[in-house]
């Protein structure tokens, strides 16, 4: 495609000589969709590793003032003057019938956003102690997601969840795909007999519902155990199931490469076994299993989510997506207070742009491919 | 055809057993056995315990034997329709579950009709019309349906449903039906209640055999042959339906038979969130009460459910497909 665009002599030869990680992000870049997707979930990991800073409150501190609060609008102009960024205070009214809170924005009350302020205290990766925030309100307050039933943030705390489900994923894609490897490369490099009982053994893990086994698995987890613990016992768990979709990539990858002449070459000039799969076949499929990978991520993401969501994952007060989407359950809340279903915004937009970004690296693995 | 049909029927009781073996697994998983469990729910409700009758099932479940002959006992009891006490209903499992997995199961295939049929309609239509309005607005949505969890879809429509109606829709039927016999009116009430769940599971399935289909046909109709027979001058529709459609779906037929572990997990989530009469909510119960035996055997039944769902569409494939049944 590229190609054609190109005519001049030094990019043709810029072409000719470029490696083949360059092509394919060349290739990456022609696909819009995964570009931006690539784009959000930087963001997206950039806030979740950062949480502590770029939150604005403490994702535990309890507003008792503040229960249920609506999300404060950012607003830059006051009486039709520009004054930066800024929100306005809530007064707070009782419904004379229901004896509900009813917010109302003050219009006197200006707080303005200020950027690096210091506001609440935290540990940061649970190591420096430091108060910076990127940003906050010197008083008054800002909730740009509201609050929850406790006046905690949920723009805070949807930024901490960010960090577990966000990693949750790549955790258990890593221990999916050290699984994937080992026995799918055994499957497909050495075939006959232990290829079908693999086969068979992959056959019947993907006959059994996920769901219902994740819930059982998730269940024996002792209640006693900590967070971190629950944590990489609920990715062992999601990897349980997840290996099976990479291992049939990677058998397939290594039939097809046994055939290829390098790798034949290689074992007629008497190259040892592990060195051919080392050093030849694994090199050669590795923008495959990347891109295999990255669409796998999803589904741990999305196992992770529904298992909190029911109580079986990760626990309060552990912050994850699924965590606070327990929040959600009762449909009169939610009614009520719909920002509360924000966190599902999130998973479905992280979900979204993985597919969009596997999509555009499956379509450029092969950049030799016309 | 009946060669395979046998081949195939064979294969799967070894599958049959290794979910025996997994469901007693999840059954021993929990920390402390079956007794212990029991005997902490009976203090708590502050029953006597009766040592005696405390003898009769420890000797009855085997659990003073090691684990290998106490799963062959359960297995043994297992083939003749004994699936174990849950003491939390204080019922034996097998009265518990039956009208429960009735509704799972319709659930599940309406569920399945609903993708295969919307699937295959809308995957023809995008293929055929690649980069239309329609293909895209269809391309969107089904990368929205992949990426939403089930149970957020199902929160999000009965908000979507209780806000602007005013109405709760979830549940399989309404209170005043809920005990009632079937009547004309009753069932009228399941079909007002029954499509959320129906659309909720079925959307994320359909949005991959969408796909699945588009990329396959559109494939098929670059082929030179199609082509020939366009200039020839077949009508566009005969063109479409009679060839290479045919070969666009076996893809599509293959992919559709293994949805349904996938649809299976849908109707288990859907259910706990809808409060639906299904397996979902009780299974949820047993795991959080460790009610054991309760909990592994609804992972049992609907896991031998996929496996049979897996083996008639295997069945419907061969036929589809001759080259699978001379393999």
């Amino acid at each position: 495609m590229w190609r054609k665009k190109k005519t001049l002599v030094e990019k043709g030869e810029e072409i000719y000589l470029a490696s083949e990680w360059k092509l394919v992000w060349w290739r990456f870049k022609k696909n819009k969709l995964a570009v931006i997707g690539l784009v959000i979930l930087s963001v997206l990991y950039v806030l979740g590793i950062f949480c502590e800073f770029f939150s604005p409150y403490d994702p535990n501190k309890i507003n008792s003032r503040y229960v249920y609060a609506p999300p404060q609008r950012i607003r830059f102009f006051h009486e039709g003057k520009f004054i930066g960024p800024f929100v306005y205070g809530y007064k707070v009214e009782r419904d004379p019938v229901t004896l509900r809170r009813i917010y109302v924005e003050d219009k006197t009350k200006v707080h303005r956003i200020k950027f690096f302020v210091r506001g609440d205290k935290y540990k940061f990766w649970g190591i420096w102690d430091a108060d910076i925030h990127f940003f906050g309100v010197e008083d008054g307050t800002v909730f740009l997601f509201g609050t929850d039933r406790m006046g905690r943030d949920v723009f805070s705390r949807i930024l901490y969840g960010a960090r577990i489900s966000t990693t949750i994923g790549l955790v258990g894609v890593f221990l999916s795909l050290l699984l994937g490897i080992v026995i799918g490369g055994i499957s497909g490099y050495y075939g006959g007999r232990v290829d079908n009982f693999i086969q068979r053994a992959i056959e019947f893990i993907r006959s059994i519902p996920t769901i219902p086994l994740w819930m059982a698995l998730a269940a024996a987890l002792p209640r006693y155990w900590s967070q971190v613990k629950v944590y990489f016992a609920i990715t062992v768990i999601l990897s349980l199931v997840g290996w099976t979709g990479l291992a049939r990539v990677v058998r397939s990858k290594f039939l097809a490469l046994k055939e290829e002449d390098f790798v034949v070459a290689a074992r007629l000039a008497g190259a040892s076994e592990w060195r051919i799969i080392f050093k030849h076949m694994l090199p050669s499929m590795t923008s495959h299993l990347i891109a295999t990978v990255t669409l796998a991520v999803p589904g741990m993401i999305l196992g992770e989510t529904g298992l909190s969501f029911l109580g079986l994952g990760l626990r309060s007060p552990a912050i994850s997506w699924g965590v606070l989407l327990q929040e959600a359950q009762n449909i009169r809340t939610v009614a009520l207070f719909p920002w509360l279903l924000l966190p599902g915004l999130f998973v479905i937009v992280t979900v979204l742009c993985f597919n969009f970004v596997g999509d555009g690296l499956r379509d450029a693995a092969d950049p030799y491919k016309v | 055809m009946l060669n395979y049909i046998l081949k195939r029927i064979l294969f799967s009781i070894p599958l049959l057993f290794m979910i025996a073996v997994v469901s007693f697994i999840i059954i021993e998983l929990p920390p402390g056995d079956y007794l212990t469990t029991y005997i902490i729910s009976l203090k708590q409700s502050g029953e006597a315990i009766d040592q005696a009758a405390l003898e009769v099932l420890r000797q009855r479940y085997g659990l003073d034997k090691p684990v290998i002959v106490r799963f062959f006992y359960w297995f043994g009891r297992v083939l003749q329709g004994d699936f174990g006490y849950s003491f939390m209903w204080e019922k034996p499992v097998k009265d518990l579950i039956g009208a429960r997995l009735f509704w799972t199961i319709v659930v599940s295939i309406l569920a399945t009709v609903f993708a295969w049929v919307f699937g295959f309609l809308i995957g023809v239509y995008s293929g055929t019309h690649q980069y239309s309005i329609g293909d895209y607005t269809f391309t969107v949505l089904g990368y929205i349906g992949l990426a939403t969890p089930n149970f957020l879809l199902a929160l999000i429509l009965l908000w979507l449903v209780f806000a602007t109606f005013g109405i709760s829709l979830g549940g399989l039927f309404s209170p005043e039906y809920a005990n009632a016999p079937w009547s004309w009116a009753k069932f009228v009430d399941l079909l007002k209640h029954i499509w959320i769940p129906v659309i909720v599971i079925g959307t994320g399935n359909m949005a991959g055999l969408i796909r699945i289909l588009r990329a396959n046909l559109l494939d098929e109709l670059n082929k030179p042959y199609v082509m020939a027979a366009r200039a020839k001058g077949v009508p566009e529709r005969e063109l479409v339906w009679k060839y290479p459609l045919r070969v666009a779906v076996i893809p599509f037929a293959a992919t559709a038979g293994w949805a349904l572990p996938e649809i299976v997990s849908g109707a288990v989530v859907t259910g706990i969130v809808l409060n639906l009469p299904t397996v979902g909510t009780l299974l949820l119960d047993a795991l959080m009460s460790q009610d054991m035996y309760l909990a592994g055997s609804l992972v049992m039944f609907l896991s031998v459910f996929t496996i049979i769902g897996t083996l008639i569409s295997d069945i419907l494939l061969a036929w589809l497909d001759p080259r699978i049944r001379f393999e």
